[in-house]
């Protein structure tokens, strides 16, 4: 089967790969590129827990054909810390325990940034939208909703 | 359309532990070379906190900074056996094994201690932040490192501990039932307040209040992720979740997250939690696991909550929208039952 | 949400003096979680990774003529296909671990599938997409067969065998009966002597542990003639002795990795990836992965089964609760898994935490063509804690009483002897009404706040175990002959009895198992150390406290210090007196006085934990499998 080549910008980095014409983004993200911070949680879309943002946007990268993102800017959980420290969003779960098995909390976190980035200071009810997507088994929702919002109102960080 | 108000209540208790017993677990405990310790378990953290609460539990036994331990598991060449996380026994389990490492570690690290600053080791005590002492004489001390790399390097001794706790098998009775199931329980009543609208048959859940008896909160942050996230898959359970939605008939069975439903987070319920701590003699500083236990009082109080709000007893679970509609009509519309008794006002 | 903590209850058997314990520290695994590098099974990368998935039954029940391979075995990617008779010992019960049950259950179904979804073949291939690519091309010829999936249609004499293990359609218990009996007092004769009857039938759905991580292994040839297993198993060393067991070798040449498993809720303990992915390992030489997909999580993997129980309860006028039958079915679904566990963990649990002194229950494991199903958070305890207390509101309904009264009037207190006849000790559930009550504004009486469950319980014959009569009811076989009714002495001929006594009457042999070199420092564990040792029957020191602040105090409720003393037919609702089984009294063993651990519970870290006697008549179980010790010999 032929593989077709694709280059992206991976957390800040130029990635490049070789993918199977039906290969999901979230197989190349994991197996491809080590990435492993995105989590497959279903496969079919329904619980959030690949999520990653294209271009700013939160995607579900288990339905995300690989080859659509030739070009395009990819954010994972992975690329969160920076030489800063961790982003408030993730200083904000572990201080609010906001994250039980830890498995949904990539996607929750990217799905949290995808708002934080085009909305600084949500309402509680623009929060629980914006993870709407996101399926948590364990917390109950409350301590993650509460997290997102403490991270909002977190001092800006600078760059 | 009208809202109705509802409340309801449940009570119940737990068994901590594998029914019956005969369940062991163990641990182990050795020092590093700079001074900390190491808890080397099987036990499996599927985000209870197994991880931590053994560490707490660790550091306590050992009289050292939570800080100076880490826990290492679960790899079966180097945790020796547990028979997992399950029946909430984890916390019952496996911490009465990690008191017991910890004991014999602290006994030789005490051991090391008394031989550095010449003096018998039943006069040492630790202070918790790191230091060994003679009681009463705090200026006679050494850090746990210096014990540590003295015993390594100089004394030639291991500070080390092992540890198992298993509650012996019972057996039941055929003809009466006899057994001796588990040695402790933990406790839970709840009161529910929800609406049911008697047009569209849906119920909101809108108000928890709860006491929970814990034995005690080894961590209070873990038992309120617990009993927070437990009271969610309570009203979960309660209105919305099945496999087979008309069991014991296997067809429309859900296969993704769109059709298994559950409540979402614009779905979530202001929670009152009061957390009660008789500790139980065998259990590790008396905590009970409350893990399990917290999702089951809710189940039972939403489908009295639902029969106080409209006089619907929905006695098969889950309580959808078609039951309550259903009861409704066989009712001839909704019936509300009204305060509680004691209530100035209310039926008595 | 809000937490507070009511350290004022209590607090004399307590000692918070600790340094870490009680500590709300941060989770140890809290910055693996927030960076998503938490390393779960999933997430161990091997080069040359396969992929397996199984081939599964569409039919409820059917008996497998042929199945014709040979297309998807040449398919592209495809490696090996796993066969029934690849698999070294393929029958298994999760329980034999511990000895309990016969094994019942294919790891791949050879010649009949009993469930919707039963798997028949694994195909591994060199990605996940071509190994269903290849399933898609096997056909599989099936004969369909009659199924059930009602439970009380699978105890019908003419339900089809779901089990052919169990061909009665339900667990053996005892090598005597078709479940498990608990018969406690006469419920008979009280039910007789009540004043009402409340009956009420509830039903347990199945439900999905739904952890979002899907359970799962990858395994790998490892040197020396091993194998390692990274794997989502709730129990690490449950899931390498049934894999040893299953694939015939010493547990010793597999090694098991994992600890840090995205969720679990009782759905990752059935040990079923383990295996197959070794199996997988062994017969490529490659690292293999074998995970489920959402669907099969769903719908394959072994739900909380549906129960349903049956209760029958004796009320008199004034709330108390002089008799409770139950009767429950466990769904197990095709293969028995953990349920014949779970109906002995209900029964022990029965009658809820309520000093009911006359108590009955059936509890049945039945088979039924449905996928198994296991353990859930609650195992045992969830469907029946739901009836029993879906049941009290009926039954204070049916007596006008307010349901929380109800429910203290008859709690179980320190000392009261439970239904399987060992005394309660740490209790708790009458301060948990109290709290609730307290700060819901839900007022409650002044003589329903006075209560303790410190005080009142195990006085007189609430300490002791009553006569009992017995049954013999329900043999292995004779319901499928009879179609016998299920419930507590349905079609018995005749009654037998078993004399009253206490708790310590019976005989009991063997210690605590754990070495005396295993030791404690009793004094650093927390506890109050001595405690004025109170009798039974004393009147509360002191009254259930008002909350912090008081303000969230019902205006409607009394002030419990300043309420009068308690009516002695409510701190002991005195049942025996009025018990219709209670037999002569000059007949009866002298039930004085009730030993401890009636009395609140004295110095409970004085010295080292030692169970109480374990109960051991006849057990054969080792609890310890020779499987683990990796010395199997056949």
């Amino acid at each position: 089967m032929a593989k077709t080549p694709v280059t992206f910008t991976l957390n800040g980095r130029e990635a490049a790969t070789f993918v199977d014409p039906a290969a999901n983004l979230l197989d190349v993200l994991r197996r491809g590129l080590g990435d492993l911070s995105p989590k497959y949680g279903c496969g079919q879309g329904t619980c959030g827990a690949c999520t990653v943002l294209i271009d700013g946007e939160p995607h579900l990268s288990c339905v995300t054909l690989a080859e659509t993102i030739e070009g395009r800017t990819v954010e994972t959980t992975n690329g969160l810390q920076d030489s800063a420290g961790l982003h408030p969003l993730q200083q904000a779960f572990m201080d609010g325990f906001a994250a039980q098995c830890g498995y949904c909390t990539p996607g929750m976190l990217m799905a949290a940034k995808a708002l934080l980035d085009r909305n600084p200071s949500p309402s509680r009810e623009e929060v629980i939208d914006a993870i709407a997507g996101n399926v948590c088994r364990c917390t109950g929702y409350e301590p993650i909703v509460d997290a997102i919002l403490t991270a909002a109102r977190a001092p800006r960080r600078t760059g | 359309m009208t809202l109705h108000p509802g409340r309801g209540f449940a009570a119940i208790n737990y068994p901590i532990g594998m029914n019956l017993g005969g369940d062991p677990s163990q641990a182990l405990v050795h020092s590093t070379p700079d001074g900390k310790f190491m808890v080397t378990l099987s036990a499996i953290d599927l985000g209870q906190g197994m991880k931590s609460v053994t560490r707490q539990i660790a550091a306590e036994a050992l009289g050292i900074p939570i800080s100076d331990v880490y826990v290492d598991t679960a790899d079966s060449d180097t945790g020796p056996h547990d028979m997992g996380s399950f029946a909430s026994r984890g916390t019952h389990r496996m911490g009465n094994a990690v008191i017991r490492a910890a004991t014999e570690a602290r006994t030789q690290m005490l051991e090391a201690a008394a031989e550095e600053l010449e003096v018998d080791a039943a006069d040492l005590v630790t202070d918790g932040k790191g230091n060994i002492h003679v009681r009463g004489a705090p200026s006679r001390s050494i850090t746990v490192a210096d014990t540590a790399v003295a015993a390594q390097f100089k004394q030639g001794r291991t500070l080390a501990g092992r540890g198992i706790f298993l509650v012996p098998l019972s057996d039941v009775d055929a003809e009466t039932g006899e057994m001796t199931p588990v040695s402790c329980f933990a406790h839970a009543a709840l009161i529910i307040d929800l609406t049911v609208d008697d047009e569209t048959g849906v119920v909101e859940v809108t108000n928890i209040n709860s006491a929970y008896e814990v034995g005690r909160a080894l961590n209070p942050k873990l038992v309120e992720q617990q009993l927070i996230g437990g009271a969610w898959m309570g009203i979960s359970h309660a209105l919305y979740e099945t496999t087979e939605p008309n069991y014991p008939d296997r067809s429309h069975g859900p296969e993704d997250f769109n059709t298994y439903l559950m409540p979402g987070p614009g779905e979530i319920v202001p929670h009152h939690i009061s957390i009660l701590e008789r500790p139980a003699p065998d259990a590790p500083y008396g905590g009970k696991g409350p893990g399990e236990m917290c999702a089951n009082p809710v189940l039972p109080a939403v489908a009295n909550a639902v029969y106080n709000a409209v006089g619907v007893r929905c006695d098969s679970l889950p309580i959808t929208p078609e039951k309550i509609l259903r009861g409704l009509k066989a009712n001839g519309g909704a019936r509300p039952q009204g305060q509680p008794l004691n209530t100035p006002g209310g039926r008595r | 949400m809000a937490v507070e903590f009511r350290k004022d209850l209590f607090a004399d058997e307590r000692d918070d003096d600790l340094n870490e314990i009680g500590q709300p520290i941060i989770r140890q695994d809290i910055l693996g979680h927030v960076t998503g590098r938490s390393p779960f099974y999933d997430d161990h990368l091997y080069d040359g990774l396969l992929f397996m998935r199984c081939v599964r039954s569409p039919h409820h029940h059917a008996r497998i003529r042929s199945v014709d391979a040979a297309a998807a075995e040449r398919m592209p990617g495809v490696i090996r296909l796993i066969r029934p008779q690849d698999v070294p010992v393929n029958l298994n019960t999760l329980l034999s671990l511990i000895s309990f049950g016969r094994d019942d259950e294919p790891l791949l179904a050879e010649h009949r599938v009993a469930y919707k979804g039963e798997p028949v073949m694994a195909i591994i291939a060199t990605s996940d997409r071509a190994a269903l690519d290849a399933v898609a091309r096997v056909r599989v010829d099936y004969e369909e067969l009659p199924h059930v999936l009602d439970v009380e249609d699978a105890l019908k004499p003419e339900a089809p065998v779901v089990n052919e293990t169990y061909p009665n359609n339900t667990f053996d218990y005892h090598d005597r009966y078709d479940h498990q009996k608990l018969r406690f007092g006469d419920v008979e004769a009280a039910f007789a002597q009540a004043d009402h009857i409340v009956e009420g039938e509830y039903q347990m759905s199945p439900i999905e542990q739904a952890p979002i991580e899907t359970c799962g292994a990858i395994a790998a040839p490892e040197t020396n003639d091993r194998y390692v297993c990274h794997t989502s198993t709730q129990a690490l060393f449950f899931s390498l002795g049934t894999t040893a067991k299953l694939l015939d070798m010493p547990s010793s040449r597999l090694h098991f990795i994992g600890g840090t498993v995205g969720g679990g809720f009782g759905g990752k303990v059935d040990s079923h990836h383990e295996p197959m992915a070794v199996l997988g390992a062994m017969l490529t030489g490659k690292p293999v992965k074998y995970m489920w997909d959402r669907a099969e999580e769903m719908q394959v993997g072994a739900p909380r089964g549906g129960e349903r129980w049956r209760l029958k309860d004796g009320v008199m006028r004034d709330g108390r609760i002089i008799a409770r039958a139950f009767t429950g079915f466990f769904d197990a679904g095709a293969y028995t898994r953990l349920s014949s566990y779970a109906v002995q963990k209900a029964t022990g649990h029965l009658p809820g935490p309520y000093m009911i002194p006359n108590v009955a229950s059936n509890v049945y494991c039945v088979y039924t063509n449905r996928t198994p199903s296991t353990a859930m958070r609650g195992f045992g305890i969830t469907a029946v804690d739901f009836a029993i207390e879906c049941h009290m509101d009926k039954a204070a309904e049916t007596v006008g009483m307010d349901p929380i009264e109800l429910r203290i009037l008859n709690a179980y207190r320190d000392g009261d002897m439970k239904a399987h006849r060992r005394a309660a000790k740490n209790c708790a559930l009458i301060e948990s009404c109290q709290v609730v009550a307290q700060k819901s504004g839900w007022p409650l009486s002044a003589e329903a706040m006075a209560q303790s469950s410190l005080f009142g319980g195990g006085i007189g014959e609430r300490g002791v175990i009553p006569e009992t009569v017995t049954d013999q009811a329900g043999q292995i076989g004779e319901r499928k002959r009879s179609g016998l009714a299920p419930e507590p002495f349905a079609g018995a001929t005749a009654r037998g009895h078993v004399p009253a006594g206490t708790a310590t009457d019976h005989p009991a042999t063997g210690n605590a198992p754990q070495r005396e070199d295993m030791e404690i420092e009793a004094e650093r564990l927390g506890f109050k150390v001595t405690r004025g040792a109170s009798a039974p029957g004393q009147t509360p020191a002191s009254p259930m406290p008002q909350p912090q602040p008081a303000a969230t105090v019902a205006p409607a409720a009394p002030r419990p210090g300043a309420g009068p003393a308690m009516p002695p037919a409510y701190t002991a609702p005195a049942p025996a007196s009025q018990q219709p089984v209670a037999p002569p009294a000059s007949t009866r063993p002298q039930p004085t006085p009730p030993t401890p651990p009636a009395a609140p519970a004295p110095a409970p870290a004085a010295e080292p934990y030692k169970p109480e006697q374990p109960f051991q008549r006849g057990v054969k179980r080792p609890g310890v499998s020779r499987f683990i010790s990796g010395s199997r010999r056949r």
